[in-house]
């Protein structure tokens, strides 16, 4: 599905990807874990087509399509969804509203209709009780004011009404109390299905208690050091990343 | 991969056209350039006034040769030469018209392409649209509807003819011709507008409304309007207009007065889309606009206005709470792009005892465009218990634009309560890409982000107008990305 090969990128002259390969496919769950300032985010940030980091080498594939040659709404069409390390307000426009826009601008990329009021009420009724989401917590700003776990449980409703075929969920389990965490991972697994993929950005073996991944994979400097399964991560949690640093020289 | 920068945001903004930018071919009638006593009677001769009609005239024209244009806004434009404006025209077939059939097929061509067709009004039902077309109205529906209650909603001229007492009791109550420089101009010369008269008691069934359109090159506008609404009656008054595309500039100097007596209150919403001049900063209309109401006891007057167009605008629309208990309410969304400049907010008056004010300003800056809020809340030492609540936004859209805060207080009575609260914010290209990360275009990602910046204020328009002012803004603030 996904096909990373040889990425480097930088901004503002600084290089930060060095050389970056990473391939997923349909139906597998890939952890990246990294040291901070590793390069995880900015890895988020370039799939989804943010146009401050400049790509100076390598290609980045979806489905056998070039995604540098698409705008981040094209990619968004294509189904990459990010879920946000950091989501951002956007005052006077709800929850509601929001989702609705980007559906309907979605469907409007694929020559569709707008998605029927009922359907989409239905929906939104699924998902929000998928996720626990008070209904009353939906006709509020996006994002304004909300905790740190609400953002992240926000993100990821988000990412159940528009079911990705890509998702990448940086550091969504920041900021979560256990049992939010359990809520979104939860849903996480109920939306997985051997047609879509899931790129989890942790820190902590926690969350891949409750998602096991396919794949751990090491970002460290720009570049993926070390790949496992779910058990490097374990280990990861023991010894931290020195051992792989070391391991590097 | 197609990037799409805060630059080239910018400079999409820069070369928006003016989408209604158009003239209809309407044979007119108009009168030589020129303002000077003569005029001032002949418009008033043309339009069959009564005596006192010119009399009253002839008193503002006096006023205003001894006046100067003020200088105070933050503003700046080229003087109009009010000796090269022609102060009267109106189309030459003048038709009484019953039904649409009668209408100049011209002019509905016109309203069809401003998407406001008459014929699609009436079925909408509720809206009455007495249509303004170069200073003349020339079609008025749902006429029998409002008889039936009593209401009056007629061109001024005919009002002048019709109920000359309401008339001549009301005109000039509320902004009486010394008022300012364009207000004793308009009293002078202006050549129509609308009359409404709510009996009491009298609910009004449905939104009135009216489109102005300015549509002879070099022709002033001058509109009058006058709404009374007597005890305990209600109304809601919609006030919108576009104008075709021109290269020189437009003098526009309306007069708005509002009376609502004990008990009654009056909504008045205007959507305004005057041509802005172009992305050089040429051309344009120049509004400079009078409004003002005045409240009895318990009365209620509620300003709501989106502003997208003009070069210039200067415009305040005001309550004067004269009566206890009454309450003025100031909403407003001023959208400036390119060379526009707007100095616009209220003033508040307090009065009576326990009077009650709401402003809430939005400013939309984009271009290199000038916005500014003034507004003035006053106190009278008499208003015990007054309290007015003010919030100014403003929201930047690039650097060269500029938002600017003037509010004034004046309190003379300990008790009063003021609350004055301010903000300015950019869109930021983070807030863009989330939007677009879920498959959000830029273009459509602003006007969500200027939609919901300006919610609590769209909020207050009647529905379908709301649904226009949404269109008006995603006209004046985005270009077609491509
Ligand atoms: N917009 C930017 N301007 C300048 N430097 C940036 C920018 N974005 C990222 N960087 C730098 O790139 C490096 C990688 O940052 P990134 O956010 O990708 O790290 P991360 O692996 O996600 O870290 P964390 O675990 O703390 O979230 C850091 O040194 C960061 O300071
Ligand atoms: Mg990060």
């Amino acid at each position: 599905m996904l096909k990373i090969q040889n990425l480097h990128a930088e901004i503002e002259e600084k290089a930060i990807l060095k050389g970056l390969n990473l391939s997923v496919n349909a139906g597998e769950v890939h952890a990246i874990m990294g040291p901070n300032g590793a390069g995880k985010s900015t890895l988020a940030n370039i799939i989804a087509g943010k146009e401050e980091y400049e790509v100076t080498q390598g290609s980045i594939e979806l489905n056998n399509e070039d995604l540098n040659e698409l705008a981040p709404e094209e990619r968004a069409h294509a189904g990459v969804f990010l879920s946000f390390q950091y989501p951002v307000e956007i005052p006077g426009v709800s929850v509601t509203n929001f989702i609705k826009t980007a559906i309907n601008e979605t469907r409007k990329a694929k020559g569709l209709e707008d998605m029927p009021a009922k359907d989409m009420l239905k929906k939104i009724r699924e998902k929000s009780e998928l996720l626990e989401i008070d209904r009353k917590f939906l006709s509020r700003s996006l994002n304004e004011g909300f905790s740190g776990g609400e953002k992240k449980r926000n993100e990821i409703f988000q990412m159940a009404m528009l079911e990705p075929k890509l998702a990448i969920l940086d550091e969504t389990d920041s900021g979560l109390d256990i049992d939010a965490l359990k809520v979104v991972a939860n849903g996480v697994n109920k939306l997985k299905s051997k047609d879509n993929a899931v790129i989890l950005i942790t820190h902590y073996q926690r969350l891949l208690d409750y998602i096991v991944p396919d794949y751990v994979h090491v970002l460290h400097d720009g570049k993926i050091v070390k790949t496992g399964d779910a058990s490097l991560a374990k280990e990861l949690e023991a010894k931290g990343y020195d051992w792989i640093k070391k391991e590097l020289v | 991969m197609s990037k799409y920068t805060e630059d080239d945001l910018k400079e999409e903004l820069k070369t928006k056209e003016y989408e209604y930018g158009f003239y209809t071919a309407i044979e007119s009638e108009k009168f030589a350039k020129g303002l000077n006593e003569d005029v001032v009677r002949a418009i008033s001769k043309k339009k069959n006034e009564p005596e006192w009609m010119t009399e009253w005239r002839l008193e503002a024209f006096k006023i205003w040769s001894k006046m100067e244009e003020p200088e105070w806004a933050n503003v700046k434009y080229p003087k109009p030469n009010f000796q090269d404006i022609a102060y009267y025209s109106a189309p030459k077939k003048k038709p009484k018209l019953n039904s649409l059939d009668e209408v100049d097929p011209e002019l509905l061509a016109t309203f069809e392409r401003l998407g406001i067709s008459l014929e699609e009004q009436k079925k909408l039902a509720n809206v009455a649209v007495d249509v303004v077309m170069d200073s003349v109205s020339v079609a008025t529906t749902f006429k029998e509807t409002l008889a039936e209650k009593g209401i009056i909603f007629m061109p001024i001229s005919e009002a002048i003819e019709k109920h000359p007492d309401l008339v001549k009791k009301y005109i000039g109550s509320v902004v009486p011709p010394s008022d300012n420089f364009y207000a004793a101009l308009n009293s002078a010369v202006f050549s129509d507008g609308s009359f409404c008269y709510i009996p009491k008691g009298v609910k009004c069934p449905m939104e009135l409304s009216t489109y102005f359109r300015i549509n002879e090159g070099g022709t002033g506008q001058f509109e009058r309007t006058l709404v009374v609404a007597d005890e305990s009656s209600y109304v809601s008054y919609l006030e919108g207009c576009t104008a075709p595309q021109r290269d020189e500039n437009q003098l526009h100097a309306a007069v708005v007065e509002l009376i609502a007596l004990d008990d009654a209150e009056i909504k008045y919403s205007t959507v305004q889309n005057w041509f802005p001049g172009n992305a050089e900063g040429k051309g344009g209309v120049f509004n400079f606009v009078t409004k003002r109401g005045l409240c009895e006891t318990n009365a209620k007057i509620s300003w709501t206005q989106v502003e997208t167009g003009s070069a210039v605008t200067w415009k305040y629309p005001s309550c004067i709470l004269k009566g206890n208990y009454s309450v003025g309410e100031f909403y407003s969304i001023a959208v400036t792009n390119n060379f526009q400049q707007a100095d616009t907010g209220t003033k508040m008056i307090h009065l009576g005892k326990n009077t009650k004010s709401t402003i809430i300003s939005k400013g939309i800056s984009a271009g290199q465009s000038q916005n500014s809020y003034r507004g003035l809340v006053q106190v009278n030492s008499r208003a015990e218990n007054s309290r007015n609540f003010s919030q100014c936004d403003s929201l930047l859209m690039g650097n060269a634009c500029g938002a600017h805060t003037f509010p004034y207080i004046e309190s003379k009575n300990k008790s009063a309560q003021i609350e004055h609260e301010a903000t300015t914010s950019k869109i930021g290209e983070d807030q863009l890409f989330y939007c677009n990360q879920r498959g959000i275009d830029t273009e459509k990602a602003i006007a969500l982000i200027v939609n919901g910046f300006s919610k609590e204020v769209l909020n207050k328009l009647p529905m379908e107008f709301a649904v226009e002012a949404q269109k008006l803004l995603e006209i004046s603030l985005e270009g077609s990305v491509g």
